[in-house]
């Protein structure tokens, strides 16, 4: 599973992308958007703590802005839904850019980069709690206009389809990054940066690429969740529920490979609702949820589902491999 | 005269009250192998990692080529083919033996492809050909060793600081290593060593600077420079020379 290739990412989207023909069910269809939605919001993560080591608890700062650009340019500004959707990622990268900036400069590194970021995504909702502009505590809502061009859809398939797609191309970028140049520097740098530098790697420049382009990836799933729920306030856009999605989904999935966000996000999910059925929806339930499941794989399975199913499949192939001696024997 | 390669100015670096590096002053002519060497303590990596900019020095210069490289960062020396090897090393445990190699190799070449044929290329240059695939925390230490000096070696240096890669090493893996580095020189790298191994620094050295509590206390050809009293006296203590000389001289 760690060397997903492009193939493998388009059988998957391909088996995914189906599953609106085979059900109407709103239920599942929403549970499938959101479950993609924190697939996106993990894979942003991915690049730069999976990737580049870079752990950050603050991924709200990138989710939140993505959100608020797109609401608030379409109510204020009157923006079309689509390129306010676009600016909205631009804007979440130049976050992510700024406060890359700024950490990586200071030498941030391990847990102090990560509360860096948990302060500026912390600073930001408590801003965005008392500006004007997010509409304060009030939050924004997204004046209702289903029609394809302001981004809103009569039924929940093409929204389907839409975070489908946007998550096939974070899967194709983690893919790409991978193969090239920069991802090699990437890796170095997230397994020693001090030799990294020796064989002519500049360390920030790369981290802070790594951001930008997380970043972009995080907001992009904030847009999509204001166009989708057609409101914004400040405890969704830059809560730590949504920091704490973004790191929970890689590193259940398997930290530092392409799929590992998409299959953490499935599973994290999966596991809410079935505790959800089971037990009541009980606030502060998810939470317990997710620290259990944190604490099992991080105990059972460090390098996440993904690593667990291609050991399964190894043991399969060598299972199969000594068939004919077993038949024989 | 030509400018040299490399060119150290008075150099010095201050850590609190110790004076590590006091006022060192040498110079590398391109090709051929130079061995710093003195006794623990005496300041040799330190003066490494002010030359590879991963420290700066309290005062004096450094050149290379007559340019002036002083606190000029890691990432832009290795470019201009400066590059170090680490005392303690410092493999990229989580990645594979060719990844490892790769990322030198990157340096002057982006596709990946690419890359991952150079570091095939100089991981049988340094006997690590059959061990690609290996997870670099996997490795001997005598592995990491070769590892280190192959990932340096794979960004195409014109110069070569190495820091102790025969440390550690067994007889056999002595006699190994040693040509490797010798026909790296012979391939026009230029390499500056550290060393406490002092049979290698005999056979390999073309010139030995001795660097005793910071200080250039003697520079020459090997043979020279342990048959020098001062030398002698860093290593063996105060009045050694005096007594071994008293005693028939040391054997050189």
């Amino acid at each position: 599973m760690r060397q997903a290739s492009i193939a493998h990412i388009l059988l998957v989207v391909a088996a995914l992308a189906i599953v609106p023909l085979l059900t109407a069910s709103n239920v599942v269809l929403n549970f499938l958007i959101v479950a993609l939605m924190i697939a996106l919001v993990g894979q942003g993560w991915n690049v730069l703590g999976g990737y580049g080591g870079q752990y950050s608890f603050g991924h709200a700062a990138f989710f939140g802005t993505g959100a608020y650009v797109t609401a608030i340019l379409q109510t204020r500004y009157g923006v079309n839904a689509w390129a306010a959707f676009a600016l909205g990622i631009a804007g979440g990268a130049l976050v992510g850019g700024a406060i890359g900036a700024l950490a990586f400069r200071s030498g941030l590194r391990g847990s102090y980069f990560a509360l860096v970021t948990l302060a500026f995504a912390e600073v930001l909702r408590i801003v965005a709690s008392v500006v004007p502009i997010t509409g304060a505590g009030v939050g924004i809502l997204i004046t209702l206009d289903l029609r394809a061009q302001a981004f809103q859809f009569q039924s929940r398939a093409p929204f389907f389809w839409i975070i489908l797609a946007l998550v096939a191309v974070s899967l194709v970028i983690v893919r790409l990054i991978e193969q090239s140049r920069f991802g090699a520097w990437l890796l170095a740098v997230r397994e020693n940066e001090d030799a990294a530098k020796a064989l002519g790697v500049d360390a920030a420049r790369v981290k802070l690429a790594a951001m930008t382009i997380s970043a972009a990836i995080t907001a992009a799933a904030g847009g999509f969740y204001a166009q989708y729920f057609l409101f914004v306030d400040s405890g969704i856009a830059y809560g730590p529920w949504i920091s704490i999605e973004a790191l929970l989904a890689p590193i259940v999935g398997g930290i530092g490979t392409v799929l590992g966000p998409l299959i953490g996000a499935l599973a994290v999910r999966t596991l809410g609702e079935i505790t959800k059925l089971a037990i009541g929806d009980a606030p502060g339930l998810d939470l317990v949820v997710y620290g259990s499941m944190l604490v099992l794989v991080v105990a059972f399975a460090p390098q996440g589902i993904a690593s667990l199913l291609a050991e399964l499949r190894a043991r399969l192939t060598r299972w199969r491999a000594s068939a004919p001696e077993r038949t024989n024997a | 005269m030509p400018e040299p390669l490399l060119r150290v100015e008075r150099v010095s670096k201050r850590f609190g009250g110790l004076l590590a590096v006091d006022d060192a002053s040498f110079a590398v002519a391109a090709g051929g192998i130079t061995a710093l060497i003195g006794p623990n303590g005496a300041g040799k990596t330190t003066l490494f990692s002010i030359i590879s900019g991963f420290l700066a020095p309290s005062r004096g210069r450094i050149f290379h080529r007559g340019a002036d490289i002083t606190r000029m960062p890691p990432y832009l020396l290795a470019r201009r083919g400066i590059v170090r090897t680490f005392q303690t090393v410092q493999p990229f445990a989580g990645l594979s033996v060719h990844e490892n190699i790769a990322v030198g190799a990157h340096l002057s070449r982006r596709s990946r492809a690419e890359a991952l044929d150079r570091a095939a290329q100089v991981a049988s240059t340094v006997g690590l050909g059959d061990l690609l695939d290996r997870p670099a925390a996997s490795l001997t230490a005598a592995g990491r060793k070769r590892l280190e000096l192959a990932r340096a070696l794979a960004t195409g240096p014109e110069l070569l600081l190495l820091d102790e890669v025969l440390a550690g090493l067994n007889p056999p893996e002595l006699t190994t290593m040693v040509p490797t580095i010798r026909a790296l020189a012979e391939r026009g790298v230029t390499i500056v060593m550290i060393e406490h191994v002092m049979q290698a620094v005999m056979s390999l050295a073309g010139q030995v600077f001795v660097l005793v509590e910071g200080r250039v206390v003697a520079a020459g050809a090997p043979a020279s420079v342990v048959g020098d009293p001062r030398v002698i006296e860093a290593y063996l203590g105060h009045g050694a020379a005096a007594r071994l000389a008293a005693a028939g001289g040391p054997n050189v």
